[in-house]
């Protein structure tokens, strides 16, 4: 890799100043080491140091960095720059209230993430050492507890656009799989329960944005059919 | 009143699979009748009102309509769902809408069994 200029568009806000939202066009030049785009945003910011964005651990695993590149959300840290068609258009995830620039309010995103009980619920009192699972058990949670909430999947889906208070969403009913398939849990019929609802569960009409956007490869939709034929064997 | 988040209505997993049933029999039944059509191969007003005269064929025509009809009760009270938020203008939208497929269900079998 060369030395470059490479252009941006980026979505600038920042409500105590701005009426509204404006796009920014700024150039950056780029050693031959700066591979991701976040290495990028990293040299604008020293550029701009106005712009505002999360990030933390640079390699795909906290999920701080999630944004909207050139219209399909992904991970800053894990996104090939030279893949990308210039100028480079930024914005911040969308469907969710804008705190700055890129920076989102994930309140609702949590929130929904919380209400599906993301936690292994078994009463039985714990043994000496721990709860065991066979290999093939343990195999079902494979492609589920990956996940590293970034948004990515729920913020692409329009039903989560369009009901962000009512819908769980993809990364919610992926997490919510992920306890419904444990051996370990006891509280199946709650959980299901729970999701057995037209908005918090019947929103999704399968189109498969989640499964497109997911940085971590995962598929939220199958996860979800999942969650749709263990009601279906509980109902039938 | 408070305008609190009410959600939990449990529901939907009938919905859910009556969407797809009615889907399968709709997919079956245009197979069907392209298949009759084109082995009758129907040239005249007569000749056409000779296939739907055929009670199975007649049967199968209503069910398809009455599939039709549930389908659509479900994805268009989705859209409803989706986009219309005033609560009492929706269930207004949903009564209209069922009221609508509820009378294009009789008028399908006025029309089936008049011929």
């Amino acid at each position: 890799m060369s030395k470059r200029t490479v252009h941006f568009r980026i979505y600038r806000y920042d409500p105590d100043k701005d009426a509204k939202p404006r796009m920014q066009d700024i150039s950056v030049d780029l050693e031959p080491t700066d591979r991701k785009l976040l290495d990028a945003l990293t040299k604008l910011k020293a550029k701009d140091d106005s712009l505002a964005y999360r990030r933390s651990c640079r390699e795909g695993v906290c999920g701080s960095d999630a944004m909207n590149i050139n219209g399909k959300n992904g991970l800053a840290c894990l996104q090939d720059i030279d893949q990308l068609k210039q100028p480079i258009t930024l914005r911040p995830l969308p469907g969710l209230p804008v705190i700055r620039d890129l920076i989102v309010d994930m309140t609702q995103f949590f929130k929904q993430y919380h209400s599906i009980k993301p936690y292994l619920i078994n009463n039985d009192p714990p043994p000496e050492r721990e709860r065991l699972q066979s290999p093939a058990d343990r195999e079902e949670l494979d492609g589920l507890y990956e996940c590293i909430l970034c948004a990515c999947c729920s913020t692409s889906c329009p039903s989560f656009w369009w009901n962000p208070d009512k819908f769980v969403g993809p990364a919610g009913l992926l997490a919510a799989y992920r306890f419904l398939a444990d051996t370990r849990d006891q509280a199946t019929n709650e959980r299901l329960d729970n999701l057995e609802d037209p908005y918090r569960l019947f929103r999704c009409h399968t189109i498969m944005n989640c499964v497109d956007v997911c940085p971590k490869g995962l598929n939220p939709t199958l996860a979800i059919n999942k969650i749709k034929d263990m009601m279906v064997r509980r109902a039938v | 009143m408070i305008n609190r988040i009410v959600v939990g209505a449990h529901y939907g997993l009938k919905d859910w699979i009556v969407q797809r049933a009615t889907a399968v029999i709709m997919a079956v039944y245009s197979v069907l009748i392209v298949a009759v059509l084109l082995a009758v191969k129907p040239a005249s007003f007569e000749a056409w009102q000779g296939v739907f005269a055929n009670g199975l064929i007649k049967f199968m025509t209503f069910l398809f309509f009455v599939s039709l009809f549930y389908h659509t009760w479900i994805g268009v009270r989705d859209i409803w769902m989706d986009y219309v938020k005033p609560v009492g203008l929706r269930l207004a939208l949903h009564v209209l809408t069922a009221t609508v497929l509820v009378g294009y269900t009789a008028w399908a079998a006025a029309i089936l069994w008049r011929l």
